[in-house]
């Protein structure tokens, strides 16, 4: 579904990402771990089309075609999302209108009817069901005001009513209380299937524990520095980054 | 063209036009047109060093000989369709090049709370509000554009409500040039509320072809102790036209003003609006909107008047400038020693989507009175980069996330309209100018 081949990116004359080599296949979900700067954020951002990143080299390719020729819009209408790790807000333009847009947007450039009224309202019922979205947040202003744990619901809330191919999910985690991690990470589990994937960021181990990876990465100053399975996040939360770090150096040296 | 030469064919029209009035040259109309003709051959055309015209300059709209005697021609309801609000809740009055049309016009649903007819009309039947509002203006500091109207009078709106009554169907008022020469139209507007009387306007202007024109136009607005109208003017001329307007308001005790100025159309615009809160406890809301492109200019000049005690003024000023555009605000607000406990407030937001737009903000309080609450704040911004990266990976078109935010942006300087089909409206045409490109 995604492959990255050697990726790397700067912003304003900083390199960020060194080569970064990942693939992603249907059915998978990907943990991406990592220090604080190590660009996790950057590559979930280039990954959705943020233009101030500037891609020096590789390539990235979702579902055969070349990710990076595409626009922002054009990615998302092709089944990629991106969960923000700081979601964004947007005063004057109520969460409704923004999932109704952006379902009619992706409908239309696959060719397919606009939703009516009725069949929007059904299908946005069933969604905020399904990841026990309140009611009172649709009508809201996207995310103005929203506590921190509010807006990362509203993402999910969002991907379960776009229902994504590729969903990068950025510390999606970070701020939320132990009862909405359980709630997010069940709404994340029911979207889940085989036909999609998912790739994780994360600093815990405890989303990890509802949502389990099939893969974890080690991110560091721009580079995936090791892979592993589940049982290696376990061992991250345990001994920390330093080992792998350490690790990395001296096979580099 | 040099100021004389301009002011020389005003004249020499003004000499053309009473000679096609045949007979009427000595009615009280006429004696006021020739007021408002001395007035205006005193006065000289405003240049920078005018403080008031110091950020707009006319020297473009003096490059045209603008022909005040157009005639009227016929169009049909396709033609302005697109300004037209459901004509079974909406009473419609339709101008063409300056003068009433009646064949669009359906004044039948408005019997019996108000008297409502074209000015000239009013003028002939004897209503002398109609004349001595055109005198009194004149006494007053009227400027040479103001005077210009005066003199070529020809027609407008008269409204007069009755005292007491609330007038359900809303007014619609639509001014279209439709010529094939250069032409002027002087349209006065005569809006009277009655006591405790209430009723909503809307007024627009447009052009139905490419031939460039200039809207000269004077509105007058009395509202009667605890009256309330709601007046939105939609501005919406062709690119290459010029408007200059003036408003004036009068509020009498607890009377209520809510005025919605938006402005999408015109290369060179000039909206004067002066409202004097001659009574206590009046309500006024003047809020403006606008959507610059390309190469044009708009500039509001406001000005609130607070003569009496407990008076409330509430103005929010958006624009949108792309391009070249230029928008000016100029927003006085004048606290006179008797008006305390005055509560004046004013906004003015500008959105900057190009690097070569240009906004001229001037916020100017004068304040006689000590015990007063006056804030005013003016920014200048562009539309938020995160906000529209995030619509766009939700799938939204880079101009439909334009279109979002922008609305976004403007939507609460015309939130509060009462009339639905007005907002809606106003949101359909201002994405689909953000939607097209600039002309020029
Ligand atoms: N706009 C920018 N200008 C300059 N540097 C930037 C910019 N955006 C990101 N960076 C830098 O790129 C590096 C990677 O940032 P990124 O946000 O991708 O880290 P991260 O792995 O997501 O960190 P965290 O775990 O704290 O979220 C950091 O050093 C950051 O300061
Ligand atoms: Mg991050």
């Amino acid at each position: 579904m995604l492959v990255i081949k050697d990726l790397k990116v700067s912003i304003e004359g900083k390199d960020i990402l060194k080569g970064i080599n990942l693939e992603v296949n249907k059915g998978e979900v990907h943990a991406i771990m990592g220090p604080n700067g190590s660009g996790k954020s950057t590559l979930a951002q280039v990954l959705a089309g943020r233009e101030e990143y500037e891609v020096t080299g590789g390539e990235v390719l979702f579902e055969g075609k070349d990710l990076l020729e595409l626009s922002t819009e054009d990615r998302a209408c092709e089944g990629l999302f991106l969960a923000f790790q700081y979601p964004i807000e947007i005063p004057g333009v109520s969460n409704t209108n923004l999932l109704k847009n952006s379902l009619n947007s992706i409908r239309k450039y696959r060719g397919e009817e606009e939703l009516d009224a009725m069949e929007f309202l059904t299908l946005i019922k069933k969604k905020m069901a399904m990841v026990e979205m309140p009611q009172d947040l649709l009508s809201r202003s996207v995310n103005e005001g929203f506590s921190g744990g509010e807006k990362k619901k509203n993402e999910i809330f969002q991907m379960a009513v776009i229902d994504p191919k590729l969903a990068i999910l950025d510390e999606t985690d970070s701020g939320l209380d132990i009862d909405a991690l359980r709630t997010v990470a069940k709404g994340v589990n029911k979207i889940k299937s085989e036909e999609n994937a998912i790739v994780l960021v994360t600093h815990y181990q405890r989303l990890l524990n509802y949502i389990v990876p099939d893969f974890v990465h080690v991110l560091y100053q721009g580079k995936i520095i090791k892979s592993g399975d589940k049982t290696l996040a376990h061992e991250l939360e345990e001994r920390g980054y330093d080992w792998v770090i350490e690790e990395y150096n001296a096979k580099k040296s | 063209m040099d100021d004389k030469t301009v002011k020389q064919w005003f004249g020499d029209s003004f000499i053309r036009f009473e000679k096609s009035l045949n007979g009427e040259s000595t009615s009280p109309l006429h004696l006021v047109r020739k007021k408002g003709f001395e007035k205006f051959s005193m006065l000289e055309f405003p240049t920078h060093r005018n403080e008031e015209w110091k950020y707009t300059s006319v020297k473009p709209l003096l490059n045209y000989r603008f022909d005040p005697n157009s005639g009227i021609v016929d169009i049909s309801k396709e033609d302005i369709e697109k300004y037209l609000y459901d004509e079974s809740i909406y009473s419609t009055l339709v101008f063409v090049n300056g003068k009433y049309y009646e064949k669009l016009s359906d004044l039948s649903k408005l019997e019996g709370k108000l008297e409502i007819m074209p000015l000239v009309k009013a003028i002939k039947s004897g209503k002398d509000e109609a004349i001595n509002f055109a005198l009194e203006i004149l006494d007053k500091d009227a400027d040479i554009f103001s005077s210009l109207n005066t003199a070529f009078m020809m027609d407008g709106t008269y409204i007069k409500v009755n005292d007491d009554a609330v007038v359900d169907s809303p007014i619609q008022i639509i001014y279209v040039t439709s010529a094939d020469k250069e032409t002027v139209t002087n349209p006065r507007n005569v809006f009277i509320v009655g006591k405790h009387a209430s009723v909503k306007l809307i007024e627009t202007y447009a052009g139905l072809n490419e031939t460039p024109y200039f809207t000269n136009t004077f509105t007058i607005v009395k509202v009667d102790e605890y009256g309330s109208i709601e007046h939105t003017k939609v501005q919406d001329e062709t690119r290459n036209s010029f408007h200059i307007s003036t408003l004036e308001v009068n509020q009498k005790r607890g009377s209520h003003y809510a005025g919605y100025n938006v402005n999408f159309g015109g290369s060179l615009v000039r909206n004067n609006l002066n409202i004097h809160l001659n009574g206590k406890e009046t309500e006024t809301t003047l809020n403006g909107l606008a959507l610059s492109k390309g190469t044009q200019h708009i500039d509001n000049h406001t000005l609130i008047n607070h003569l009496e005690p407990h008076c409330n003024s509430h103005q929010l000023y958006k624009s949108i400038l792309d391009d070249s555009s230029r928008i000016v605000f100029n927003g006085k607000i004048f606290v006179k020693q008797d008006a305390q406990k005055t509560n004046a407030f004013q906004e003015n937001k500008n959105i900057i989507l190009s690097d070569s737009a240009l906004v001229n903000a001037k916020p100017q309080l004068e304040i006689f009175a000590d015990d007063v609450k006056c804030t005013h704040g003016a920014t200048v911004g562009q539309l938020d980069k995160d906000a529209l990266f995030y619509l766009k990976s939700r799938g939204f078109s880079h101009k439909e996330a334009l279109a979002t935010l922008i609305y976004a942006f403007a939507s609460d300087a015309v939130h509060s309209i009462q009339l639905p089909l007005v907002r809606d409206k106003l949101e359909v045409i201002l994405s689909e100018k953000l939607l097209t490109p600039a002309l020029s």
